[in-house]
């Protein structure tokens, strides 16, 4: 390899490196900040937005947007928490509940995803539009059906199993699997670490699953066509029409398995997060990953290390006793920078 | 070339109306296995729309085509392919962002069976098809896993000329393959199409490039304002009588009207 094609590689896999120092920075500056329970703590918050920008993951590629998957996720969070409440209110077993609860809001996901699909394949509606039309829509109904409040009083069983882990420790005392330790005093407590949510092992293994799809099958070899030239796709003959309607259901199918999964890992059914704009924090999250909003580029294991800037940086900021709104500020100046770098570093040519 | 054999495509009377333009008017033409057609005409002479006809982009208001000596009606482009037409439009139908091999198996991806059950892409063996071709044809692209958008405009003409051999194009049709090109792509594109047309693959080439298409055409048909002017056997006419077709012969005759 040529000195150029060694600064290129580095150049174009600069979010590994960008996020270790990071780390280097923050565990200086935030007292506590490299430690078991941070990592883990970091894991697990971060485990919904993974999941969001996932999805999103998948439309950008082709080409277009989806603006819809903030409010899809708080839908779909308060719809199942609603689900989880009456059943378990009506005597059933929280469960049974729970898992009515997973059921509902997986299946209303496929819904807004067909709608955009079909508006922006088949009625050649611009994304932008199509999706802000559903991001509109899904924030009506969410508000409708919370009217405006958190869903809380889920059983303790929500809590169990968005919250636990697979190992426990007491740093020096015990060491436990599966099972949180019982009868500890306040700061034994307050000591205890978790280690390996169950959530971030769902939301990986489903990230595994579909940047398998996305980068070793025909489906996602498809995905990259329309995105790199769409006609071509057409002349080639790919289905583009059903094709985009499947990705924007996928897209809005990870939306609701976040909000499954915030409702279960907060045990309360909200339909804004701290009133923060997700959708615009998944798609940032995708560009520092590499795709491109022109479409045609982007990975999976990209976006994950996009969410992790972003949550480090979230986790990092608190810690350091920097006020929340540099966050912000971070953030944008983070992808604007993301871009350019994107620009200066041309694709690697091969031998 | 005609002799005794068959045409491989042979299109009678074609009509083609866009509301009251008439676009291409009563064309009729042949083209044989192995040939190289040269398709001229000045600016809105009517050759992209005749060629679409045949490609199945548009469909002929009035007329027959023939292929390999049967009827045939094309209603779309994947008609076309079906048949053994491939077309190489101006913009080329490539994806950028995908490598050389992707390209050449672009929809047909060849697959195989990962654990013997999930069906991956089978990259390996685009990859070694993809090279036999390129070989086959003398073309040569510094890395097949190379994205598209980094390789020359010729390169590209090329990839594209590859992906329809690959997959046994007997007619390949190219508008204006070189006029983007600069003076030695334009010229390993015209050693391409010598290549393939001693292959057995029949061409149809437009150009507004005389100097080309004489270099490559066995044949030359010149259409004016949608009909067809003139038919002549390259070795038999010179560019100053295909400029008077292709113009109209009054104004080379110094202004006189019949
Ligand atoms: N889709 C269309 N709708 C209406 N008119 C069209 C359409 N396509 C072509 N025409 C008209 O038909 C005529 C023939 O056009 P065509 O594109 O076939 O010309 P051409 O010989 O390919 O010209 P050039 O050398 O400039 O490419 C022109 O007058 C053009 O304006
Ligand atoms: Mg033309």
């Amino acid at each position: 390899m040529s000195r150029t094609q060694v600064i290129a590689r580095v150049g174009r896999n600069w979010v590994i490196l960008f996020l270790f120092l990071l780390c280097v920075i923050f565990s200086f500056t935030g007292r506590g900040f490299l430690s078991l329970k941070t990592l883990n703590n970091i894991l697990l918050t971060s485990s919904p937005a993974l999941l969001l920008a996932a999805g999103e993951t998948f439309v950008i590629i082709t080409g277009g947007i989806d603006l819809s998957v903030g409010f899809v996720r708080g839908l779909i969070s308060v719809i199942s928490a609603i689900v989880i409440r009456d059943l378990y209110a009506l005597g059933y077993s929280p469960y049974f509940a729970i898992f009515c609860g997973i059921v509902v809001g997986v299946l209303l996901g496929f819904l807004p995803g067909l709608v955009n699909g079909i508006l922006v394949a088949r009625f050649r509606v611009p994304p932008f539009i199509a999706t802000l039309g559903m991001y509109g829509i899904a924030n009506g109904l969410a508000l409708r059906y919370s009217k405006g409040f958190p869903i809380t009083f889920l059983p303790d069983e929500v809590g169990e199993i968005g919250n636990g882990f697979f190992f426990y420790l007491l740093p020096g005392r015990l060491f436990t699997v599966f099972e949180k330790p019982l009868g500890l005093t306040e700061a034994e407590a307050r000591n205890l670490v978790g280690i390996v949510p169950y959530a971030t092992v769902i939301a990986f293994a489903l990230l595994f699953v579909f940047g398998f799809v996305l980068s070793k099958t025909q489906f996602g070899q498809h995905i990259y066509a329309i995105g790199g030239n769409i006609d071509a796709a057409r002349r080639a003959g790919i289905p583009v029409e059903k094709h985009l309607i499947r990705v924007y259901v996928i897209s809005s199918l990870f939306a609701a398995f976040s909000g499954v999964l915030s409702t279960l890992i907060f045990s309360i059914g909200t339909h804004t997060q701290f009133a923060a704009s997700l959708e615009l924090f998944a798609i940032a999250a995708v560009v520092i990953g590499g795709a491109s909003l022109m479409g045609g580029k982007g990975n999976i294991l990209g976006t994950a290390l996009g969410v992790f800037v972003l949550s480090v940086l979230e986790v990092g900021f608190l810690m350091s006793g920097i006020l929340p709104f540099y966050r912000y500020i971070a953030v944008g100046a983070i992808l604007v920078f993301a871009v350019v770098i994107d620009q200066l570093f041309p694709e690697i040519v091969y031998d | 070339m005609e002799g005794e054999r068959r045409p491989l495509l042979e299109v009678r009377n074609i009509v083609k109306r866009f509301g009251g333009l008439v676009a291409v008017n009563r064309v009729s033409m042949e083209v044989y296995p192995g040939e190289v057609v040269g398709l001229l005409g000045d600016n809105g002479a009517g050759k992209s729309t005749l060629i679409k006809v045949i490609s199945g982009v548009y469909r002929p208001d009035e007329g027959q085509i023939f292929f390999e000596g049967r009827e045939v009606r094309i209603t779309s482009p994947m008609d076309a392919i079906r048949l053994g037409i491939e077309t190489i439009y101006q913009d080329l139908a490539l994806a950028e962002n995908l490598n050389v091999y992707s390209n050449i198996f672009l929809g047909r991806e060849k697959l195989k069976k990962l654990f013997n059950l999930i069906p991956v892409l089978d990259h390996e063996y685009m990859m070694q098809e993809s090279k036999k071709v390129l070989d086959r044809l003398g073309i040569e692209i510094p890395s097949l896993r190379n994205k598209i958008k980094t390789l020359s405009g010729g390169q590209r003409q090329s990839v594209a000329i590859s992906r329809s051999i690959y997959w046994n194009a007997k007619l390949l049709i190219m508008d204006e393959p070189t006029a983007a090109l600069g003076v030695t792509e334009q010229r390993k594109v015209l050693n391409l199409v010598k290549t393939l047309s001693a292959q057995g693959v029949a061409i149809i080439i437009i150009s507004h490039q005389l100097y080309d298409v004489f270099q490559v055409a066995h044949r030359l048909v010149v259409l004016r304002r949608g009909e067809k002017v003139g038919e002549r056997l390259t070795h038999e006419t010179n560019p100053d009588e295909i400029v008077s077709l292709i113009v109209g012969a009054e104004l080379v005759e110094g202004g006189q009207r019949g």
